[in-house]
């Protein structure tokens, strides 16, 4: 079996004048790759959602914001010398770090595309199947299979907007987290603690609050952005299927009533 | 090939790869793709399930929030070497350690099929070259194209890959429990606390040791259990598959047998009837 390393990712090039560790992009390089395969079965929003998730989200995650929270610990900085204090009074306003939040949005978020790919992959299985039934066996019949674009009715109609209505749900779900979490969306610069060990009510100082203020707003704003796109695809594609259903139903009953009142007016 | 010598660097950086394309998550991944043609719908979901929800998790976040673990462990004593010892102490592994050896031994057993499909499509190629030997130049097609052929075909689960398939998720299942069952023994549950009492030597009496993110820690542990136990039941849900796929497999093969004895026997009887029909 030879071992053959994946292709170079686009993304990876531009980043490697930074300190970052080249196998973390790698990985969300590799993400890139699966995600952007299912990018041939989307419509023309679903692909403008895709890009502006790579370029908007993860790649300002990864190129800047990762630096911004790198010394959000080694920066938190409280007014004793109790041992300890710092530590508690960070795991206290800090539960888990933006970029960690941010990474499990984007990964969670972007998951949902695969049920699209996977259903994608067994219809094709199945055309194949029915192909060989019917003594097509024509090796370039087979080549079509894999690679014509498939129409998104049906079925994998119904997958696709699940898929959308998950992605949606998802990213309401961690923006709602990050209001739980973080109040305001906005970082504060002092907070007072309490907790043992620190003696009395001691003030913690937050690391870059501004800076951190400004890419949250950032990625709070990309992710809106997000969501709006996800809604208005799938208002498309209901627009699309009720239109198309109204063409083909022009001969029943439904329809025709339809068409009637559409006309009386 | 051998890997750890000083020359596979010099090696690598002039072929324009680095060492972390070595021996890393993506070389692991593209071993266990390719093992996963021969897979069920199950199994590519499972695979999926695995590199994005644990591995990719575990690089991507998990490690930076794991990052400071004894550099941030702080003891309420000045004494030196207390805080080492207290960190070994309670921390025997950490758990980024762990997830790695969990992931890499539960991606091994795919292993195990690709080995088997390589070994049947090397002996079918022999009997495919001595039969093409043999027939001489009198066959229409090109024995490169069945050779192709041979290597892109998918072999159904049937016979020994069955067997070799099911032993594999026998053995994924151990070791995820396995291991899981490791985390919860060694931190006393999934919870990491903020504040752990120690009194080795040299630590003076008892001194109190603050964790560096213990909630963060915490959720990730819980995070990563969840994916653990997804995993392990989409195993349970393959293997149930795989074997109600054979009991089907066979009860339809002995209906046949059945129905085949049953129609030679009539047609033994209808040759009888035709016969003494044709004697009278």
């Amino acid at each position: 079996m030879p071992l053959t390393p994946p292709a170079e990712p686009v993304i990876s090039g531009h980043n490697r004048e930074t300190t970052e560790d080249p196998e973390l992009k790698m990985n969300w390089a590799s993400f890139y790759a699966v995600i952007s395969g299912v990018n041939r079965h989307s419509t023309g929003i679903g692909r403008i959602w895709i890009s502006v998730l790579f370029i908007f989200r993860i790649l300002v995650l990864v190129v800047a914001a990762e630096s911004v929270w790198g010394d959000e610990k080694s920066g938190f900085t409280c007014n004793t010398q109790q041992p300890g204090c710092n530590s508690v009074c960070y795991d206290h306003f800090f539960p888990i770090s933006h970029i960690r939040l941010w990474a499990l949005q984007l990964i969670l978020v972007s998951t949902p595309a695969l049920l699209v790919a996977m259903h994608v992959a067994h219809r094709r299985h199945v055309d194949k199947r029915l192909y060989k039934l019917s003594g097509r066996t024509n090796p370039k019949d087979l080549e079509q299979i894999k690679t014509q674009k498939m129409k998104i009715t049906g079925a994998l109609w119904w997958t696709y907007v699940i898929s959308l209505l998950f992605r949606i749900v998802l990213e309401v779900i961690f923006m709602y987290l990050f209001y739980m979490i973080y109040p305001g969306y906005k970082m504060i610069r002092l907070v007072k603690c309490d907790s043992y060990p620190c003696p009395n009510t001691v003030d913690c100082f937050v690391s870059r609050p501004t800076e951190k203020t400004v890419f949250t707003v950032f990625m709070l704003t990309a992710s809106g952005v997000c969501i709006l796109l996800n809604i208005g695809e799938v208002v498309f594609l209901v627009g699309k299927a009720c239109s198309k259903h109204l063409h083909t139903a022009g001969d029943s009953t439904m329809g025709a009533w339809i068409q009637q009142k559409l006309c009386s007016f | 090939m051998q890997h750890g010598c000083p020359d596979d660097v010099e090696y690598f950086h002039a072929n324009n790869l680095t060492a972390d394309t070595r021996m890393s998550w993506p070389v692991l991944y593209a071993q266990i793709v390719g093992a996963n043609r021969h897979s069920t719908s199950l199994g590519k979901v499972w695979l999926s399930v695995l590199f994005i929800f644990r591995v990719m998790v575990l690089v991507v976040a998990a490690e930076s929030v794991w990052g400071d673990e004894q550099s941030d462990f702080t003891c309420n004593t000045l004494q030196p070497g207390c805080e080492n010892v207290c960190y070994d102490q309670f921390f025997p592994v950490s758990h980024i350690r762990l997830w790695c050896l969990q992931l890499v031994f539960v991606s091994t057993p795919a292993l195990l099929v690709a080995m088997y499909v390589a070994y049947r499509n090397h002996s079918d190629k022999k009997r495919l070259l001595q039969g093409s030997g043999r027939a001489g130049f009198r066959s229409n097609k090109d024995p490169d194209e069945d050779l192709e052929t041979l290597k892109r075909r998918r072999l159904p689960i049937a016979g020994a890959l069955w067997w070799t398939y099911a032993c594999s998720l026998v053995f994924r299942l151990l070791f995820e429990g396995g291991f899981m069952y490791a985390l919860y023994v060694v931190y006393d549950g999934f919870q990491m606390p903020r504040l752990v009492q120690c009194d080795q030597w040299p630590c003076p009496n008892l001194v109190d040791c603050f964790i560096s993110r213990p909630t963060e820690k915490t959720i990730f542990t819980v995070f990563m259990a969840t994916a653990s136990s997804i995993c392990m039941v989409l195993n349970m849900a393959e293997l149930a598959y795989l074997v109600a796929k054979a009991v089907t497999r066979s009860l339809g093969g002995q209906k046949e047998r059945k129905t085949c004895r049953k129609s030679s026997r009539e047609r033994m009887q209808n040759k009888t009837n035709q016969k003494l029909f044709v004697s009278t």
